[in-house]
């Protein structure tokens, strides 16, 4: 709230009811720094394209999120206006975003505790087509249910 | 008149009159007067320009749960089976993938230079933009129908219709394999099949590069079999063309495909589906901006649709940006 303070009534006279150049509520965006945004973007996009081509192992897909979530930030601050925009509809959009990582992180917590209980090979009903339809699939003949 | 001038009044401000010094008070006052957008139950531009991004932050925020779901589920399967989503995702066009992010990406710049024109009230580029954005999301969709229609050609879809042979596919196969069905062939006999199946009917000659191509219901009981060779070979081209796209073997019949990958094809259609859904209402909501531009609604003091559309279509934007590097991006 802090660089929203409410200005003293000085500018009034610029505010007619006449449509002009300049917004009444809202914070312009210069059109340089949009086309810069959208070229950083499309930099980035190619960077991590190019980056998918080299092996990193277990880094590319980190890599790749990284770059990704860079991307998604650039997109909010500037596309969306959030850098300018109220301190609580910031909080609103990056609390969503909190709470989807808790979600992320609670449900993959234990999901390798489980592993040791998958029983191999397909389930009856897709062995069953498998039988039928494709015999000479090389996953035939795992161990199904 | 303070609340228009702070273009960011706070949405109850302890401070501003309750009713504007120079208003009649209620519903009324000279603001509504003086901005005929002004509804009634807003007491300044300011707190209605407020109240709809609020509104629409909210509605983002959902937006961002609805798919934050997905991506959960997401997450757990590709925990369990990695192998499925590394195999898997040999079957997306990476280029394409990257294209459509780079459409997704302009589109949404011009959104925002639409958006930047509203603000200075200059109709003619806001129109523009709008139909430059339109149009993105058109070349999309357009990809992304070429992707689908490429993967449901090879059977690579959800469920058990994954394990479909293709029709009309060949070549990898190591023996026939729908003709076993309906009619018993001698295993292994390789380009002698098609002799076998219709061995009561010497004269009955097929290329032997059509082997396997032929459909046991195409062919009829044995004994009525139709000389109809001419569409089952064109149709065994064509499956072979379109195989080429990948220049590999049919999924099925390769030998390092894992079990259950069939679900990396439910989760990709069910994330990429969903938000293609959302692409086609952003196209809608276009529209609707443009009939508005057309018909002059929006300038410096009111520009609000544009604004919240723009958030939308910039958070759809936002979505791809990490669908993208999930399933296209996998070593």
């Amino acid at each position: 709230m802090s660089n929203h303070s409410i200005a003293p009534d000085t500018s009034h006279g610029h505010h007619s009811a006449v449509p002009g150049d300049k917004p009444l509520v809202g914070h312009l965006v210069p059109i340089g720094l949009l086309v810069a945004n959208g070229t950083a973007l499309l930099l980035l996009t190619v960077v991590t394209m190019a980056l998918h081509y080299v092996d990193l192992g277990e880094l590319n897909i980190v890599v790749a999120l990284a770059v990704a979530t860079l991307k998604a930030t650039l997109v909010g601050l500037f596309f969306m206006h959030l850098r300018w925009d109220r301190p609580f509809n910031q909080l609103i959009f990056v609390g969503s975003v909190v709470f989807v990582a808790l979600l992320i992180a609670f449900v993959t917590l234990d999901t390798r505790q489980y592993q040791s209980t998958i029983r191999p090979g397909n389930p009856k009903m897709v062995q069953d087509v498998l039988d039928a339809d494709a015999p000479t699939a090389p996953i035939t003949a795992k161990k199904g249910y | 008149m303070t609340a228009i001038d702070s273009h960011a009044t706070p949405l109850a401000d302890p401070h501003a009159p309750a009713h504007p010094p120079g208003g009649a008070g209620h519903g009324d006052g000279h603001l509504h007067s003086k901005y005929p957008f002004l509804a009634h139950h807003f007491e300044s531009p300011a707190q209605q320009f407020d109240s709809g991004k609020l509104g629409m932050w909210i509605f983002l925020a959902t937006e961002v749960l609805f798919f934050g779901a997905l991506f959960a589920l997401y997450a757990v399967m590709r925990f369990r089976e990695p192998q499925v989503f590394a195999f898997a995702s040999q079957y997306l066009d990476t280029i394409m993938g990257g294209v459509n992010t780079c459409v997704l990406i302009l589109s949404s710049l011009t959104m925002a230079l639409g958006v930047h024109f509203a603000q200075r009230s200059k109709t003619g580029p806001l129109l523009v933009c709008l139909i430059l954005t339109f149009l993105g999301a058109c070349g999309f969709l357009v990809i992304k129908y070429f992707e689908y229609t490429h993967k449901f050609h090879d059977n690579l879809k959800w469920g058990p219709a994954f394990y479909m042979p293709v029709a009309g596919e060949h070549g990898a196969a190591p023996a026939p394999h729908a003709d076993t069905k309906l009619v018993e062939v001698p295993p292994a006999s390789g380009t002698a099949a098609p002799e076998a199946v219709v061995s009561n009917v010497p004269s009955y000659k097929t290329p032997p590069v059509d082997a396997s191509t032929i459909k046991a219901g195409s062919l009829g009981p044995i004994g009525i079999t139709s000389p109809s060779t001419a569409g089952e070979a064109g149709e065994g081209t064509h499956g072979a063309a379109a195989g080429h796209g990948h220049g590999d073997v049919p999924h099925l019949y390769d030998p390092d495909l894992p079990v259950d990958t069939h679900q990396f094809f439910a989760i990709y259609y069910a994330m990429t589906g969903l938000h293609g859904i959302h692409v086609v209402i952003g196209m809608g909501l276009m529209v609707w901006l443009m009939v508005g531009t057309i018909r002059n609604r929006f300038n410096s003091n009111y520009y609000t649709p544009v604004d919240l559309v723009g958030l939308y279509w910039h958070i759809v934007d936002l979505i791809w940006i990490f669908l993208f590097p999930l399933f296209y991006l996998i070593s």
